[in-house]
């Protein structure tokens, strides 16, 4: 544990190099971070504040403005389930209830075994074919209830599979 | 060799594009038969997705929807020569849902290669930036005047004025910003043109460049936009290599750069003084105007904020001219709109039309009514601050200045079906619920107001004092519209408000509960 915190404090500093001259880089840092561990380290924040020249609390500030930035890692698999009209005039609110009956979590929650994540998103631009949801950043259009069930049952299975 | 089109738009990935791709090389490797596969964008009509085209001396035949299990079958049938098969829907271009279409914007989108320079070149592109380069930057920011464009991402604001605001200031760094921040349900434009003809953004943003002189751009694109993402920046790519970006674009001794910035989530960040605090990397709480960004924007210089589709139709206007583009539409409301139809409805797709039809036929020639096959009770146009319109105000036409005369916006131009099972007290709960989670916090009206709304509902929606508590409702509506710093709070009680006056039952009837 010790040592990956060390390790992550010297990639965070191969990033900060990386964003180095560039204007109004926090954004794009915080996604590179994200990108490399799955979410944003506590151990960080300051880190980024000394080099951007910034306070902790505006760092701390923007991570917690914005949705997409995650202060813990998520699960090994991510669904996304869009909560926005378009999807709820289809039937999404009912399909909410069945993936969080499914998963055994609410929104913003992980399942206890580190499997899945549970995020609503708020538009995935995919509304011509609602209900839609995103599962590891992968689209699906039209889903039904039985449909999620075959796509966390498939993901599961990959995973099961890397073990 | 037979060209096989399968769309790698994001919303036909979701019905199963790549896997039908897949399975298409495997078949035709299998039966030793030469085949090249383009992936294009969407022509939008989703309900026929994955829908593939193969080319033919009738032109581009359309096969859909196509799933995999279906693939031997179409082989079987010879669709490599335009074989009969229950899939076959006859050339592409006369299908009724396009045929009646008048794309502009859209003009390339699902047609091209989005990553190909050459595709794009060979169907028109580019022409616009060379026009643009043999212009005076007065004569050209008057062209965009002249054409009478508004802005497509929903504030309708003149786009060849705001262009002259910058152009007007005194020279030093100015930027093109383009807000691709499209975070409303029911729109798709944006991601569609950018997955499927990136370029015109791209050629766009580079003659906005040369208009203003700005020499550096930055595209704000949401996160949810993974594919559209990959998309833009090969195709920005590829655009650098042929010296259409960079410093020294066609030859000209001109420079423009162009950069991708990657949103985080925040619905907010579709305001523009709000994106340009996130390009800038703080938190995207609004700006208080003035300044206009058009004075002092991106990094306090003069900056152009306009939305995707704004500047991916600017290029069509330097090629075809200012009177060309400004005679399409009614009114006050020029050119073309790239409309989105969404939620319960049969056909959900994008359909480009000029500015005047009405939203019943969008809503039943186009959409062929709801998916559910219930009446449509309601629709909400322009997105999660847009008004909810009543089936009894269907014969609108699709223009700026109609639908606010009814109340209503047309924003980005989605709009989405909800048929008569919703319950719109819910869907008034929703929509400051809504702003709550989005709500950056900067002001008072909406931050506190929005919760207060919940709360409010709620007490209606569990029949505690209706009378009393739709009163509060109205006068919360009205403080937030008044009190407001920017468009989420204040048109937020917009599909409230619409809601209450249209569909007062929905309210009301709860007092029995």
């Amino acid at each position: 544990m010790h040592t990956s915190a060390v390790d992550r404090r010297h990639d965070v500093r191969r990033i900060l190099a990386q964003f180095k001259d560039r204007p109004g880089p926090l954004l794009e840092v915080l996604h590179t971070v994200q990108a490399a561990f799955g979410f944003i380290p506590p151990e960080s924040i300051s880190l980024i504040a000394e080099h951007l020249n910034l306070s902790r609390a505006e760092v701390h500030g923007v991570v917690t403005f914005y949705h997409h930035f995650r202060c813990a890692p998520p699960g090994q698999h991510v669904l996304q389930l869009c909560r926005a009209e378009s999807c709820q005039a289809v039937g999404a609110e009912a399909l909410a209830a069945h993936a969080r009956a499914r998963l055994g979590v609410d929104f913003h929650e992980s399942t206890p075994d580190g499997r899945f994540s549970l995020e609503p998103v708020y538009c995935l631009g995919n509304c011509a074919c609602s209900p839609a949801v995103m599962l590891d950043g992968q689209p699906y259009g039209r889903v039904t209830p039985e449909r999620l069930d075959a796509l966390l049952r498939e993901a599961d299975g990959a995973a099961g599979g890397n073990e | 060799m037979t060209t096989i089109y399968v769309p790698g738009d994001s919303g036909a990935l979701s019905l199963g594009a790549d896997a039908v791709c897949r399975a298409i090389s495997r078949e035709a490797a299998e039966r030793r038969l030469e085949v090249k596969v383009v992936r294009n964008g969407s022509r939008g009509a989703y309900w026929l997705e994955p829908m593939l085209e193969v080319s033919s001396e009738r032109g581009r035949l359309a096969y859909g929807p196509v799933r995999v299990a279906d693939v031997p079958g179409l082989f079987d049938a010879r669709w490599l020569e335009g074989g009969a098969h229950r899939l076959l829907l006859g050339p592409t271009d006369e299908l009724a849902w396009f045929a009646n279409q008048q794309r502009l914007t859209f003009e390339r989108v699902g047609l091209i290669d989005p990553h190909s320079v050459a595709d794009y070149v060979a169907h028109g592109g580019y022409q616009g930036l060379r026009r643009a380069l043999s212009m005076d930057p007065a004569a050209l920011v008057d062209r965009i005047v002249r054409s009478g464009l508004r802005g497509r991402g929903g504030a309708a604001f003149p786009t060849g004025i705001k262009w002259k605001t910058v152009l007007e200031q005194p020279p030093g760094q100015k930027y093109v910003t383009c807000n691709a921040d499209e975070g409303d349900s029911g729109t798709f434009s944006d991601r569609m043109l950018i997955e499927g003809d990136p370029l015109s953004l791209i050629e766009g943003m580079t003659i906005a460049g040369i208009a203003v002189g700005a020499t550096h751009g930055y595209i704000y694109l949401r996160a949810e936009y993974p594919h559209a993402w990959r998309t833009l920046t090969q195709a920005m790519a590829a655009a650098y290599a042929a010296d259409y970006l960079g410093g020294d674009v066609m030859g000209s001794g001109r420079r423009f750069e162009l950069e991708i910035r990657v949103g985080a989530g925040a619905y907010i960040c579709g305001e523009e003084t709000s994106m340009l605090e996130s390009l800038e990397g703080r938190r995207g709480e609004v700006r208080v105007r003035p300044p206009l960004p058009a004075v002092q924007g991106l990094f306090g210089r003069p900056t152009i904020v306009n939305n995707v589709i704004t500047l991916a139709t600017v290029p069509l206007i330097l090629r075809e001219g200012a009177e060309f583009y400004a005679g399409f539409g009614m009114g006050r409301s020029r050119g073309t709109l790239p409309l989105q139809l969404a939620g319960n409805i049969k056909h959900g797709g994008l359909i480009e039309r000029a500015f005047g039809l009405s939203l019943r036929e969008l809503l039943y020639d186009y959409g062929g009514g709801s998916a559910s096959g219930r009446p449509i009770r309601a629709v909400q146009i322009g997105g999660p601050l847009g008004a909810y319109v009543p089936a009894a105000q269907f014969d609108t036409p699709v223009d700026y200045e109609a639908l606010a005369a009814i109340g209503a916006m047309l924003g980005h131009g989605g709009i989405v079906a909800f048929d008569d099972t919703v319950d719109m007290a819910r869907m008034a709960r929703y929509a400051m619920e809504f702003c709550a989670i989005e709500s950056c916090g900067k002001c008072t009206p909406c931050r506190i107001g929005s919760t207060r709304g919940v709360e409010i509902i709620d007490h209606i929606i569990a029949g505690h004092d209706p009378q009393g508590n739709l009163e509060r409702l109205e006068a919360l509506c009205g403080l937030m519209v008044q009190g407001s710093l920017c468009g989420l709070g204040g048109m937020a009680p917009f599909p409230v408000q619409s809601a209450m006056k249209h569909f007062r039952e929905d309210f009301s009837a709860r007092a029995q509960h």
